[in-house]
């Protein structure tokens, strides 16, 4: 781990769905750490508890047992107002699909967790964001006229226009083609690098992982490799050493 | 495919019982009334049957101015003493009783105010002993004419006992008696159906019920053993000829109970009538219901089509779930409707004091109504969505794309045609044929095409509303939302408009008719003082003549003039009668010159009368009044209606042959200079021994007499209060339905940091919203109903239109309010979405 302030950390963290027969572990005591201003993927088969583990760190779900820290806060614990507090004002959030509401207009989209929260963009970083997703002639637009990846655009600019803690991504590139995936991929890793943003991601995809600078294996509810400075062939690699099955 | 449609049907068990809960609540009404009208029917089969179980026989005199119970008040005709004697001696007759009952006899309870009376008569008799249904509580029946007795339903509403003195009002002043006796019924009862009963000796009824001594109203006779009613009745008849009816007990009985029964029927129809529009308005909502839950379906039914069901098949299997729905829905409607007869048999029975209502039934027109409204009504309901349904594409089952947003056109071509064919009956109803029906089919049709339109009006007009709550992200948000799917909110709000029209129709055509009459009223009578009565029981207020006589003698008095009021039948045809005891008068009093005092063979009559009838001045009529014989009066001078009160005026004589031999107004007009303050005081003291009436200023007799208006429109919001309840459950259902199309929009909203409070009121400002379009919508609708009914009242006069601002701005902020509630349940569901599983909803 590096010696960078950690965005977001989880200490072993415990996740039970159901009781007694119908138990099921989906994390078994995961801990780790999410350093500020670094682009992280967690990796793992359908099962592995990568997308539980992100929920649990973005205070989405409950755990039932360990920490979950954002920034110095303790999220483990918060009531309803504070985490939906937590959410809109410390946390972006990319989901795979159904991202943005369809009666607003792109840049209401964009927008929205400010506007929710009462507080207006900052106009400087708000121009920076837009012209780093590359939407200015898109703004008045509703989802509707908007493609796939535009769409998806437009996700990223909201996660990123409130300058939040720690976006957390959940297969942003799911349901794109490969181009405009990658696309996002390339601007959600320019705003880690430009402008020091932190962001989670979880993803099966090798590819979209080698844009991070950190991979996090887990399978069957426990961290089983990491990986720095990945590229396609090296999560490949870890992918076929056999101990991680994606 | 059956099972597939219940199967489905079970699957959706919420819409099931919000859909269901229109029919439930609408199929109540009709069967509520039903259960009403036949347990109230068979109470007085009951009552009337005992009343009579004494009476073999009993001898009247042919009224002489017959009037129903839905008409009125009908007058006995005196007999004299002399048919008394005939009857007793007639073959097989044992016992003949001259029997002195009628309505009218007031008592002065011991708080000095009369004893009230909603419907049962108060009845003044002669005392005739006890019969064999009576028994004496407490004394003895009077034998003095000082004394008298009462039934203890008297008793404890005057809250007298045996030793008071005793006041009461009958055609004569106030008289005081000494109460010697109180009697009760069999099993312990106070009164007959909550009849209020004061016993005089013979002679005093007599006087003080008919006026006169040596007449009775009726003969009550028991025949002798061995001799059966019928055969005496006709004897009887034979020997009295034409002029008196002879009934049998069981055949008055059943008379009384049938007249009123027809009373009942009147006011079932008015049930029904509301009931009616609460359907209508439940319609919309199935309509809705129905649309939805096959756009929800669309894959599933593509699907069948796909698998080989016909566009039929898909017909009847939305149809099926409407019968299913329609049937439990009739089943429980009626269920609650035999709950809701129940009541209003109970509540009639405790308003009227002492009614014993019969046990509930459920007559078998209530179950078939029931029935057939019940599923009528959620198939007629059914069928469009039903052949939106067979029009999906087989291939939608492949396609993950929502049914696009159909173009407007076609509804609101179609609201457009409908609209002003609705508007083409209602100018017919009103201007051409003034018929009811073509009125109440116009305004109907109308609604529909309003209804129609509402989808293309509703997009501007919500946008607009919505503006209201557009300074919160979660008010914009729920704005937005209303204006989404345009259908489904105009259906929602048209139905709420429709009650919303009608009671604000209702409220402009009677605040305008109170206001003309008012203004009429202000512009024509002069007198300052008014000298009249709320009514207290059946029969109009009145007041002893005397006080006329005395108020004259004040100082500061200009004219008195009394009127007196009645029905007669003129030419054959009867109407309502004014009498007053000097037209100049009275003339002088409402301030019409030019009209002079009346002999006792003239009459005045409202030159309104005289173009319909097409008499002249000088023409002569033939008058009969509810007492004495045939009259012939001329027509000595006509006025213009307004400016005198009622179209016949006739003479002083002629208030000796009223039902009601005293006044029942007194116009008191001051010398000029003189101050109502001097005067109005020593007017009060004149009526201190009325308590009946009260002597007011002018503009509290102006407010008095308008106060009918506000009683109907209270009675028109209790009574559509049912469809505008039924409005809010769509309300309901189309926000229970948003929020769970909206699951993963709300599961969204909630990651992205909107706050459960935030959700609710955005679910909030939806609902809002389209309760306001809804109630704007129906204030519209009906003042411009309300205006073309005033418009076309305008003969009638009804000549000031009254927009109630007052009113309309309170449906509208009602509206809202319901908007709030009706948004509870669906907010509050909205903001307990877990945030996880919304996102993951499909």
């Amino acid at each position: 781990m590096s010696a960078t302030p950690v965005a977001a950390r989880a200490d072993e963290v415990w996740k039970v769905y159901g009781s007694a027969e119908a138990r099921v572990v989906a994390l078994r005591g995961v801990s780790a750490g999410f350093a500020s201003g670094k682009f992280t993927a967690i990796m793992g088969p359908s099962g592995s508890g990568k997308s539980t583990l992100m929920h649990c760190l973005a205070g989405l779900d409950t755990v039932t047992r360990g920490t979950v820290h954002i920034g110095g806060t303790e999220v483990t614990g918060l009531g309803d107002k504070a985490l939906t507090r937590l959410r809109r004002d410390r946390v972006g959030f990319i989901f795979q699909q159904f991202n943005l509401l369809p009666t607003l207009t792109a840049a209401e989209n964009i927008r929205l967790p400010m506007d929710i929260a009462g507080r207006k963009p900052d106009p400087g970083w708000w121009d920076t964001v837009i012209e780093t997703v590359g939407l200015k002639d898109r703004l008045g637009h509703r989802p509707s006229q908007l493609s796939g990846g535009q769409q998806q655009r437009v996700a990223c600019a909201r996660a990123l226009v409130s300058r939040p803690d720690v976006i957390f991504a959940d297969e942003p590139t799911g349901n794109l083609d490969s181009k405009s995936g990658a696309e996002i991929l390339s601007f959600l890793r320019a705003s880690v690098r430009e402008h020091g943003q932190t962001i989670v991601m979880v993803t099966h995809d090798p590819v979209a992982a080698s844009y991070t600078d950190r991979v996090v294996f887990l399978a069957d509810g426990e961290i089983v490799a990491e990986l720095d400075e990945p590229t396609p062939e090296t999560v490949l690699e870890a992918m076929k050493s056999g101990e991680v099955l994606v | 495919m059956l099972r597939a449609t219940l199967k489905s049907l079970l699957a959706r068990k919420l819409r099931l019982v919000l859909s269901g809960l229109a029919v439930v609540l609408g199929v109540m009404f009709v069967s509520g009334a039903f259960v009403t009208t036949d347990t109230l029917g068979r109470t007085f089969d009951n009552l009337f049957a005992e009343g009579y179980a004494t009476t073999d026989v009993a001898v009247t005199a042919k009224p002489k101015v017959s009037v129903t119970e839905v008409e009125g008040e009908q007058f006995e005709t005196p007999l004299p003493a002399s048919v008394v004697s005939t009857v007793a001696k007639t073959d097989g007759v044992k016992e003949a009783i001259g029997v002195v009952a009628t309505d009218g006899a007031r008592v002065i309870g011991s708080d000095g105010k009369v004893v009230t009376s909603f419907g049962p008569p108060r009845i003044g008799a002669n005392w005739t002993g006890l019969d064999a249904i009576m028994r004496m509580r407490e004394g003895r029946g009077p034998t003095a004419d000082t004394e008298i007795a009462v039934n203890a339903e008297v008793a404890k509403a005057a809250g007298i006992k045996v030793g008071d003195k005793v006041a009461v009002l009958t055609q004569l002043p106030k008289q005081t008696f000494t109460l010697v006796g109180i009697w009760g019924y069999t099993d312990d009862r106070d009164s007959l159906g909550g009849v209020q009963e004061v016993a005089f000796t013979t002679p005093v009824a007599q006087r003080s019920m008919l006026g006169q001594t040596g007449v009775f109203t009726q003969v009550t006779v028991r025949v002798a053993d061995g001799q059966t009613p019928e055969a005496v009745r006709d004897r009887i008849a034979t020997e009295l000829g034409g002029a008196y009816d002879v009934k049998t007990g069981t055949q008055l009985a059943e008379e009384s109970s049938a007249s009123f029964k027809e009373a009942l029927s009147f006011f079932n129809n008015i049930l029904l009538g509301f009931a009616g529009v609460a359907l209508f308005v439940g319609v919309f909502l199935i309509l809705n219901t129905f649309s939805i839950i096959v756009a929800q379906r669309t894959k599933e039914l593509a699907l069948m089509r796909a698998l080989g069901a016909s566009r039929r098949q898909v017909i009847n299997s939305v149809l099926t779930e409407a019968v299913a729905i329609g049937l439990i829905a009739a089943v429980l409607g009626l269920a609650a409707g035999i709950g809701v007869g129940a009541l209003l048999v109970y509540l009639f029975g405790t308003m009227s004091g002492g009614l014993e209502p019969a046990s509930v039934g459920v007559p078998v027109a209530a179950v078939l109504s029931a029935l057939i409204v019940g599923v009528v009504v959620t198939v007629v309901a059914a069928v469009l969505p039903a052949i939106r349904a067979s029009r999906i594409a087989p291939v939608a089952a492949m396609q993950d794309v929502a049914t696009p947003d159909r173009p407007l056109t076609k509804v609101t071509v179609a609201g457009a045609l409908v609209g002003a064919a609705g508007a083409a009956l209602l100018g017919v109803g009103l201007y051409g044929a003034g018929s009811l029906t073509l009125i109440l089919a116009g305004v109907l049709v109308t609604f529909v095409g309003v209804a129609l339109l509402t989808p293309l009006i509703s997009k501007p007009v919500v946008a607009l509303l919505g503006r209201l709550f557009s300074w919160s992200v979660p008010g914009r948000l729920g704005r937005l939302n209303s204006g989404r799917n345009p259908r489904r909110t105009a259906i929602t709000a048209a139905a709420l408009m429709v009650g919303i029209a009608l009671v604000t129709g209702v409220t402009v055509v009677m605040d305008s008719a109170k206001s003309s009459l008012a203004a009429q009223a202000e512009d024509t009578i002069k007198a300052q003082i008014v000298v009249s009565g709320e009514q207290t029981g059946p029969r109009p207020p009145s007041f002893d003549e005397g006080v006329l006589t005395r108020a004259r003698q004040l100082t500061g008095v200009r004219t008195v003039a009394g009127v007196w009021n009645d029905q007669a039948v003129i030419d054959g045809e009867r109407t309502y009668v004014n009498a007053t005891d000097d037209l100049a008068k009275l003339a002088d009093a409402y301030g019409t010159p030019g009209l002079t005092t009346l002999r006792g063979d003239q009459m005045a009559v409202s030159s309104e009368v005289l173009q319909e009838r097409g008499w002249t001045v000088g023409s002569v009529h033939e008058v009969q009044l509810p007492r004495g014989e045939l009259h012939r009066y001329s027509i000595a001078a006509t006025y213009d209606e307004d400016r005198m009160p009622g179209s016949y005026l006739l003479p002083a004589a002629a208030t000796k042959e009223f039902g009601i031999t005293q006044p029942i107004f007194g116009y008191v007009r001051l010398d000029d200079g003189v101050s109502v303050g001097q005067v109005l005081p020593e007017v009060k003291r004149l009526v201190a021994d009325s308590p009946e009436v009260n002597a007011t200023d002018r503009s509290a007799f102006i407010e008095q007499q308008s106060g009918d208006f506000d009683t109907v429109i209270t009675m028109v919001q209790v009574l559509l209060g049912l469809a505008i309840l039924i409005a809010v459950l769509g309300v309901v259902n189309t926000l229970a339905l948003s929020v769970l199309e909206r699951t993963r929009e709300l599961g969204l909203l909630r990651a992205v940091g909107l706050g459960r409070a935030q959700t609710m009121r955005m679910v909030t400002v939806e609902s809002v919203v389209i309760s306001v379009f809804g109630a704007l919508l129906g204030v519209v609708v009906g003042a411009g109903l309300g205006t073309a009914v005033v418009r076309a009242l305008d003969g009638e006069g009804i000549t000031d239109l009254v927009l109630p601002w007052d009113r309309m701005g309170l449906y509208l902020g009602l509206a809202a309010l319901v908007g709030v509630l009706a948004a509870v349940l669906p907010s509050i569901r909205a903001a307990r979405l877990n945030v996880l599983a919304a996102i993951a909803h499909e």
